[in-house]
């Protein structure tokens, strides 16, 4: 509803406490409601956001159950992971400056700059598949002990969920270049934006708290 | 209004209902002094609570039969909706009984804490000097109840008997699921975990055979989880005692993994002897003795790990998956290490010299994980 | 059973086999014959009467809210018929299996049931009913013409059905769990449970967890974002204030269920070591992880009932609801709560006791709220003018019921009570009785009040006291004496007993059950003659019970577009004020209206799913890849569609009202 219809109401309200036969009860004409869309996917993420609750508040009590097995600081990379931060946090750079030329309404840098950030992200996954193989091949794998069953869990979803956002991202490079930037595509790269970003916040969780800390302990 | 004098009728029944039951229902009117505390606890808990609930109810018939639309005594106001005096009230009122109530949960909980040793045999009686309680150790397994009684050496099987007036400490573990440990006129219940122990002081006050079962559902033979507890006089006690050492039967290790398989309505049965560690190797699942401790393990987990030499102990540690296929199957490990010490030779029972620290930095050729062994088994 | 790791699976049909079928069991034979035959008669008729393109375009396909609460009703309807035979057959087999008699199931078929009997009540019965009621209400009571994401409403309510259809689907292909309705491992574990029960339960309840996800979502988003103008928070309808509670706690415990339900897969399919006894699992973790969903869940379920109450009260009190504003913060606070109470299900797991007292307290601590909630019904009574039509008789009938249901409910929240009635028979009643008590008979006076709002003609008295009396009283029959066997020491979900003097209550409780389906019985009966009777018992006036809020404002059953106008609200309770200050409905000036346009593919995806889950529970692996793909690509090719309104043409929109006009002038 729109700031003027509100001050209205507000304004009929106070002076009408009696009843009134003129008062108004019916906007005449078009009503449109405010879009949900962005309070739509920003309640999704905060869902999202309680499913890496759960396993991080699973990865902090098993993290430590290595079963006689070896820990986190037998095991991590941290130069490899330290890349794969960067990869990450570079996306989501790439990924800001797509969004400024959107608001420029630039298709072509904006479409440049998706392609960038998908570079990462790919190289991102890439680097964690290879961590990943390189930990299975030595026999560090997800039955060995339930501290390794909720970092691959974590960890994989956090990858999972970049994968998926890789597979948008590609989607909606299509779409714009179909459609341009119109109103529902821009939407949807902020919505992808949200997505993105919120990735990175979680993965800069992973980060300290299974990497960092794990390699320290 | 008809319709509520019916309803009215069919509440009143329910005191009736219980005054009914009264003499059968063994949560009222348990035998040991824990279940009875509890029992009173119940009692005062819903005395309190129906000083507010029988006002709301009756209120609520009351203002229902009163304000029916075909009384046009009653005053009909559609525009009283708000009094801060009486929205004070009915936010204080239930908060006063519930801080009476919280208090009394506070204390009572810690009191009746089931981890807290007794501090009396009744209401009446304190525990007299020195005297030590009885120590049972309880294991749910698939589906019948194991009972040791390392005072005396002994086990049974779904029979459970102690002396009256004399307080009994359970330790409880299970060997597969969750079950619950609960014998009603006795105390109430505790939940019986695989690789993990919980605990339960009580006493019994009155001699005879009261139900012991499991509450807490573990599958296909769960209903016949059952055994009987027998408070007996101490004289009778004894007599009990001589009677499972008198037993032939001895549960040792072999005996126990051929015990723990899965089965249903068990007779009683009752074991002369027992090792005093076979408790111990079950609560850690190790009775199979090439299994690795459960709490060496965490021993082991608290230093860190074994770093990436025990990447292989699978086997060691796998305990469910070689028991459900029949325990023969070849381990899927290249390896086993067993933790040994010279102190603590691995015969079964497991080590409790503390493990030097930090383990996990340790590459896999120092000496800690081998030394000493009298047997680092390898599985082919 | 063989364990599944043993059985020899092939490539291309997994572990599924002609084994599978249960067809050596006579009561799931049955069962099947009466179903297949049911469905046949269903199929046939919809092609005799060529109603296979109206159920495509007007209900398959449609994204109209209305509709999908219809739905959801109707869904939640067949459901609580499914999970009623299974409370009946429980009924019988506790009532004669005594003293060496094992009664007519054996273990393996009763554990199924008593499982499956929790799992559809709570999943497939109340969360249906609950969700129905507040897609069909939400948006009518806060003047909007739709929820906030049209599609995606008619994606979760097919999401639903694809959860409900597995777990039903589980009766006549394999089995369902034997585990209980929270599947604590390591029971659920694969040791434990090696066949596709618990897989059936795990993927019906992910399946049906999405569309609840997102139904909660586009809940809040409509709530907040589409409210008519001058709908302040604190004027919204109380039922609107309890649904945004509800889906608050949708949205914030649901992805927790998901992610349990997920890692427990994880250790069933590929061996980690989550909630296992081995390698330093810890089942104790699930334990808490499902009841930090659990224990939200219930409060799901009653919110949106104690919104029903409210509406329900202030309309036949003919008053304005007592205490609008302590309502609202009473539900605000109970929202916030139940996330602190979770612990109090598992008392004698043995945290100690400072833990155990927190939990306990905070638990009681939610009885204030609820205490004022009822004060407040009370308090609207007083001075009121009390017409005891259906839904108000249900009212009553809850206030006395729940407040019992309430009290045995804080007495198992003081631990040392606990430890002696915990996972008896006393609890059962207990949340049987706030649960039937309070969220069924809510649900019953909601679909009482508004059923004429949803079809246009109310529902025939006579048939529906019949139902309420034998739902009240078997109620208590059913569950009083359930009370008196958990002070006997009774635990739940035990197959037969020994003991002989507890059968006598057992079979009380049989004759209670049998009560109730009278109770239901009544009610279909009732739904029945309402039909036959419907041009006597037809509503023109669009607000029957001279009611308070907005959705009474516009036709019964309202238009596609809900409101030719969208309103302008003053004051709490808008309808009310309208009708109290001359409002006078509109007849001309009529615009084109803009709308969602219907889409297929909420209903393709699910199908889709159900396919991939049936693949993942049989092990058929090729068949969960290819559905997973497809899945990925039906909803990538969807979002491709951007042609997703379109505008009813103000002829149409002109010619429905003055239809309205003349049912209204023929009546007056």
């Amino acid at each position: 509803m729109s700031a003027s219809v509100t001050a209205d109401i507000a304004a009929t309200d106070a002076a009408m406490e009696a009843p009134t036969p003129g008062r108004d009860f019916y906007v005449r004409g078009e009503h449109h409601p405010e879009n949900g869309t962005l309070l739509g996917f920003w309640l999704y993420l905060m869902s999202d956001c309680l499913v890496f609750a759960v396993l991080f508040a699973c990865y902090g009590v098993l993290g430590r159950s290595y079963a006689a097995g070896p820990s986190g600081a037998d095991l991590f990379d941290l130069k490899l992971v330290a890349i794969n931060t960067g990869f990450l946090l570079a996306s989501s750079i790439t990924y800001g400056f797509a969004m400024l030329e959107m608001q420029q309404n630039h298709k072509g840098t904006t479409l440049f700059w998706l392609f960038v950030t998908g570079c990462f992200g790919a190289s991102f996954l890439a680097l964690e598949l290879y961590e990943f193989w390189h930990l299975i091949h030595e026999g560090a794998t997800p039955q060995r002990s339930a501290f390794l069953s909720s970092f691959f869990t974590l960890v994989g979803t956090h990858g999972l969920h970049v994968t998926f956002g890789c597979v948008w991202l590609v989607t909606l490079m299509v779409q714009v270049v179909k459609h341009g930037l119109i109103p529902a595509n821009r939407r949807r790269l902020i919505c992808l934006s949200m997505f993105w970003h919120f990735l990175d916040v979680v993965w800069i969780g992973v980060f300290t708290f299974v990497y960092l800390m794990g390699s320290l302990a | 209004m008809k319709p509520f004098g019916r309803l009215f009728r069919a509440l009143a029944i329910i005191p009736a209902l219980f005054a009914l039951a009264g003499c059968e229902m063994v949560v009222m009117s348990p035998s040991g002094d824990i279940a009875a505390q509890q029992r009173d606890l119940v009692v005062i808990s819903t005395v309190l609570m129906l000083l507010i609930i029988v006002p709301v109810i009756a209120l609520t018939i009351a203002f229902a039969w009163k304000y029916r639309s075909s009384n046009k005594d009653a005053d009909y106001d559609p525009d009283w909706h708000h009094s801060t005096g009486l929205e004070v009230v009915i936010w204080a009122a239930p908060l006063v009984i519930i801080i009476a109530l919280g208090a009394i949960t506070w204390v009572s909980t810690h009191l009746l804490d089931p981890y807290r040793p007794l501090a009396r045999l009744d209401a009446s009686r304190a525990i007299p000097e020195g005297v030590k309680p009885l120590r049972v150790q309880a294991v749910a397994l698939d589906w019948k109840w194991l009972f040791f009684y390392p005072d005396y050496g002994v086990a049974t099987v779904n029979e459970l008997a102690a002396p009256v007036d004399a307080p009994i400490s359970f330790q409880i573990t299970s060997s597969t699921v969750m079950n619950s440990f609960y014998v009603p006129a006795l105390a109430g219940m505790i939940y019986a975990m695989p690789a993990m122990e919980t605990k339960l002081h009580a006493v019994i006050n009155k001699a005879g055979v009261y139900d012991g079962f499991s509450a807490n559902y573990s599958g296909a033979g769960f209903s016949d989880m059952r055994f009987k507890f027998h408070g007996l006089a101490q004289a009778d006690f004894d007599k009990w005692i001589e009677s499972v050492k008198a037993s032939g039967d001895q549960l040792d290790r072999a005996g126990f993994i051929e015990l723990e398989k899965p089965s249903v309505r068990v007779a009683p049965r009752k074991y002369g002897s027992t090792p005093a560690d076979l408790y111990d190797a079950i609560l850690n699942r190790c009775v199979d003795a090439a299994k690795m401790c459960v709490k060496d393990m965490m021993r082991v987990d608290a230093q860190g790990g074994m770093g990436l030499a025990g990447l292989g102990n699978v086997f060691s540690l796998a305990y469910d998956e070689p028991r459900r296929q029949g325990g023969n199957v070849a381990p899927k490990a290249r390896y086993v290490a067993a933790i040994c010490t010279p102190e603590a030779p691995r015969d079964g029972r497991t080590v409790e010299a503390p493990i030097a620290a930090p383990l996990g930095k340790r590459a896999a050729s120092e000496p800690l994980i081998s030394a000493g062994s009298t047997r680092l088994a390898s599985s082919k | 059973m063989t364990p599944a790791h043993q059985a020899p699976e092939s490539v291309l049909f997994g572990r599924l086999s002609l084994e599978a079928i249960p067809y050596h069991e006579p009561i799931l034979l049955a069962t099947f014959a009466v179903a297949a035959l049911g469905g046949i008669g269903v199929l046939a008729a919809v092609t005799y009467f060529r109603l296979w393109g109206w159920l495509w375009r007007d209900w398959i396909t449609s994204i109209d809210h209305k509709k999908i609460g219809i739905m959801y009703m109707i869904l939640g309807l067949i459901m609580l018929l499914r999970g009623f035979a299974d409370a009946l057959m429980m009924r019988l087999q506790q009532a004669i299996a005594f003293g060496g008699a094992e009664g007519y199931l054996p273990p393996h078929h009763y554990d199924q049931i008593f499982t499956a009997h929790g799992v559809i009540m709570i999943f497939f019965v109340a969360m249906p009913f609950v969700t129905g009621l507040m897609n069909y209400l939400v948006p009518l009571q806060i003047g909007a013409r739709d929820v906030a994401f049209p599609f995606l409403n008619n994606f979760s309510f097919w999401m639903t059905t694809a959860g409900a259809i597995l777990v039903m689907l589980s009766l006549f292909v394999g089995e369902f769990a034997t585990t209980g309705w929270l599947a604590y491992p390591p029971l659920s574990g694969i040791y434990s449970s090696p066949g596709v029960g618990v897989d059936y339960y795990i993927w019906a309840l992910q399946i049906a967890g999405v569309g609840t996800t997102l139904s909660g979502v586009n809940l809040i988003a409509t709530i907040v974002k589409m409210r008519a103008p001058g709908m302040t928070m604190m004027r919204m309808p109380i039922f609107t204030w309890t649904s945004l509670c509800s889906n608050v706690l949708i949205v914030a415990s649901f992805p927790v269920l998901g992610a349990t339900l997920a890692l427990l897969s994880l250790d069933r399919y590929v061996g980690t070591n989550f909630f296992t006894n081995d390698l330093g699992g810890s089942a104790m973790m699930y334990v808490n992880l499902i009841w930090i969903w659990g224990h939200p869940e219930v409060y799901i379920l009653i919110l949106p009932a104690f919104g029903v109450f409210s509406e329900v009260t202030a309309a036949f009190c003919g008053k304005r609801l007592f205490g609008y504003a302590s309502m609202v913060y009473a539900t605000v606070v109970i929202t916030i709560l139940s996330y602190l109470v979770w612990l109090h299900h598992f008392f004698t797991m043995g945290s100690g006791a400072s833990v155990n007292s927190f939990f306990g307290i905070t638990t009681m601590i939610i009885s204030i709220p609820t205490g004022a909630k009822i004060f407040n019904w009370l308090f609207t009574m007083y001075k009121g003018r009390i017409r005891f039509d259906l839904p108000m008789m249900w009212t009553v009938s809850f206030m006395i019921t729940f407040t019992i249901g309430g009290m045995t409910g804080v007495l198992l929240a003081v631990p040392p009570a606990d430890f002696v009635l915990h996972n008896s028979l006393f609890l059962i009643a207990h949340f049987h009785n706030v649960i039937i008590g309070g969220v069924l008979f809510g649900l019953f006076a909601g679909i009482y009040f508004w059923f004429p709002k949803a079809f246009g003609f109310r529902l025939d008295p006579f048939w529906g006291k019949v139902s309420f009396w034998c739902w009240t009283v078997g109620f208590y029959v059913a569950f009083m004496p359930l009370y008196v066997l958990g002070l006997m020491g009774v635990t739940r979900r035990m197959s037969k007993f020994d003991d002989p003097s507890l059968q006598i209550w057992f079979v009380i409780a049989a004759i209670g059950a049998l009560m109730i389906l009278c109770g239901i019985a009544a009610f279909l009966m009732q739904i029945f003659v309402s039909i036959l009777r419907r041009e006597q018992l037809k509503d023109t006036t669009g607000d029957p019970w001279n009611a308070r809020t907005l959705e009474w404002s516009t036709s019964s059953p309202p238009p596609a577009y809900n409101f030719a106008f969208t309103p302008i609200v003053h004051d709490l309770d808008a309808w009310w004020d309208m009708k109290r200050r001359d409002y006078v409905r509109p007849t001309e000036g009529f615009i084109p209206i803009h709308m969602p346009k219907n889409t297929g593919a909420g209903f393709v995806l699910a199908v889709i799913a159900t396919v991939a889950g049936f693949g993942l529970i049989w092990h058929i692996w090729w068949l969960a890849a290819a559905g997973f793909v497809a899945l990925v690509a039906t909803a990538i090719v969807h979002t491709f569609n951007y042609k997703r309104d379109f505008h009813i043409p103000a002829s149409e929109v002109v010619e429905t009202e003055n239809a309205r006009t003349r049912l209204l002038a023929a009546r007056a």
